[in-house]
């Protein structure tokens, strides 16, 4: 590619070398490497990311580390008060417990749930089957409407005291209750929300279902490999990669999880502090009591917490992810 | 049937599934899309029924219809909603706009220079894939604040144009990396510079990148609530998720069935969205993951 691109630059017919020759095709090359470095067009073009990344990125993690050892209120210039926000956060704040409670059971058990649905409802999908494209189109639907509030709204009329799910669990003779109310199952009605919408990873695992190579099933085949020997000899193994992109995902997505904690609870994150997911909990510091530096203290842990997370996952990859190269 | 005759080999078995196999599958499917989807066809009927009836008559088809929610909704919690989709509409056009121009713009830069740094700058540009909105909230809002831009569309919009969300900048270097640089340098030849071959040639090549950008980017934007929480203090400035809250607040109970209409046109446009590019959506989505 390299040599052809000289040749067109130079565009005259090869000539026996000479020594001014040598010099005219140094100097071209170096020109052409400078072409591909651009000089300063692609500082030009990545103008607007670079603001972006150092103004709305970069500038405002370190100023939340700062103003995580403040007493920022946002009305009155902020005040040192050095480990005081983390000490009173694992101390002296049975609140943030409470959503660390919440926020971790909620990931521990939303995730695998999800994904584990995802990918059988992926392995039904990937075969040839009248009405896929309708089928893939309703799975997803849910997913695509997620974070919206209607949807969180319709949720907490469904799971409330006379909602339609109690109207589904009569038909099998069984009393219901106020899901919403009751501190014991309010956050496993957000649970559930989170399961209704695997429609994103179903759709990523079944991408790379259909990248899986067919001789390997058909040579398992013919060796007599049961279904589910070629599922968990085969096709997980040569998925995992998939499987890793999705888990990651996944799991920082969970623990953002905003919207349905506050509409089901009405900001609240009640009842008894069931539904407040961290996100929420560190919304309400900053915003409803204007406490900025303890939230961003709050914002600190949750970006370590997220961070450690995917660290891990990229950690323990190594022993469970393969890759073909 | 044809598992008794001995002829078949088991690669013939494993590709023709046998037709009670075939209708279980069907079945199982049709069982978890009725599930999937009968939330929301509760909420579309429940939206036409009246209040009396939500919750003592659950099935899907109203004894009788109210078409007045849908009124009545739309006129009510203190603004008409038709204020609400307009706000809407101005911050999601103004992040859509942002987020084509400049997305594309670092795209283009990343794919096809080879400036020093870039695979650094890139790494980080991949970096605040993960980094979580809530962990820069508090100082973006202070930086908001001073430059007293709470309570406009400001905040929602000006990011954008920043390429905050870098999902898009890494969508549309795989794509410009797939567009042959051959007609990059024909271009050059012709004498174009960098700026008239994005505009000129990979601009236009990157419809299927832009569409897809244009479609989440809206899609995202308009359900995103938590930022319009943040920043949007005043009713008049609400957005429909904004909208749809305070309806929560004032109706405690009363009047449902307005409640259920007004959720219905706000799942509207993120619906027909879906609708026209179903394909597109699950497709750009599909190939994002397999680059994982």
């Amino acid at each position: 590619m390299t040599t052809a691109k000289t040749d067109e630059v130079v565009k005259e017919p090869p000539a026996p070398a000479t020594p001014s020759d040598q010099r005219e095709r140094d100097r071209m090359r170096r020109r052409l490497a400078r072409r591909r470095g651009g000089g300063w067009w692609p500082y030009l073009f990545l103008a607007p990311w670079f603001v972006g990344l150092f103004g709305l990125t970069i500038y405002p993690m370190l100023d939340s580390l700062y103003l995580s050892f403040t007493n920022f209120d946002l009305l009155t210039p902020a005040k040192w008060v050095g480990m005081d926000n983390y000490d009173r956060m694992f101390t002296d704040d049975p609140v943030f417990w409470d959503s660390v409670h919440a926020t971790l059971l909620y990931v521990v058990v939303s995730v695998p749930l999800k994904l584990a649905l995802a990918l059988g409802v992926a392995m039904l999908l990937n075969r040839d089957l009248k009405g896929i494209g309708l089928y893939r189109a309703a799975f997803y639907l849910p997913s695509l409407l997620g974070g919206a509030v209607a949807v969180a709204i319709v949720w907490r009329q469904v799971f409330g005291g006379d909602g339609l799910f109690n109207d589904f669990l009569a038909w099998f003779g069984i009393k219901g209750q106020d899901w919403i109310s009751s501190p014991d199952t309010a956050l496993y009605t957000l649970i559930l929300l989170a399961i209704w919408q695997f429609g994103t990873p179903m759709v990523i695992f079944l991408a790379g279902l259909k990248q899986l190579p067919k001789d390997v099933y058909e040579a398992a085949a013919i060796d007599g490999a049961r279904p589910v020997t070629r599922f968990f000899k085969i096709t997980l193994p040569l998925l995992t990669p998939i499987v890793f992109f999705n888990v990651v995902l996944q799991i920082i997505d969970a623990f953002k999880t905003f919207t349905p904690a506050f509409v089901i609870s009405n900001g609240s994150g009640g009842p008894l502090n069931s539904t407040m997911l961290y996100s929420l909990y560190l919304y309400k510091k900053g915003f409803t009591d204007l406490q900025m530096g303890y939230a961003s203290a709050l914002a600190w842990v949750l970006f370590l917490v997220i961070a450690g997370f995917t660290a891990v996952n990229f950690i323990a990859s190594r022993y469970w992810v393969h890759y073909d190269d | 049937m044809s598992a008794i005759t001995p002829s078949t080999s088991p690669l013939q078995k494993l590709r023709s599934a046998t037709g009670t196999r075939r209708i279980f599958i069907h079945t199982v499917l049709i069982g978890v899309a009725v599930v999937m989807l009968y939330p929301l066809l509760w909420m579309l009927s429940s939206s036409l029924k009246p209040d009396t009836e939500i919750f003592t008559h659950p099935g899907l088809i109203p004894n009788a219809l109210r078409p007045d929610n849908y009124s009545e909704g739309w006129s009510g919690s203190g603004n008409s909603f038709s204020l609400y989709i307009t706000n809407s509409l101005i911050v999601t056009i103004g992040a859509v706009i942002g987020n084509v121009i400049s997305c594309s713009l670092a795209a283009y830069a990343f794919a096809r220079f080879e400036f020093r740094g870039r695979k650094i700058w890139f790494g980080l540009m991949l970096g605040t894939l993960m980094l979580p909105t809530q962990a820069v909230l508090i100082p973006q809002y202070t930086i908001f604040y001073n430059l007293t831009w709470i309570n406009t569309y400001l905040p929602l919009i000006v990011p954008k144009f920043l390429a905050v969300d870098a999902f898009f900048i890494f969508l549309m270097v795989q794509f410009i990396r797939s567009i042959p640089r051959e007609l990059d340098q024909a271009a050059m030849m012709d004498g174009a510079n960098p700026f008239q071959i994005y505009w000129k040639i990979i601009l236009p090549l990157m419809k299927p990148a832009l569409v897809t950008t244009t479609i989440f980017t809206f899609i995202w934007t308009y359900d995103d609530f938590l930022h319009q929480l943040v920043y949007l203090q005043q009713n008049d400035k609400f957005t429909v998720p904004l909208g749809l809250t305070l309806f929560l607040d004032q109706t405690s109970g009363s009047s449902y069935g307005a409640m259920f209409a007004m959720s219905t046109l706000a799942l509207l446009p993120t619906l027909i969205c879906f609708l026209v590019f179903q394909k597109r959506l699950v497709e750009g989505l599909a190939t994002s993951g397999m680059k994982g």
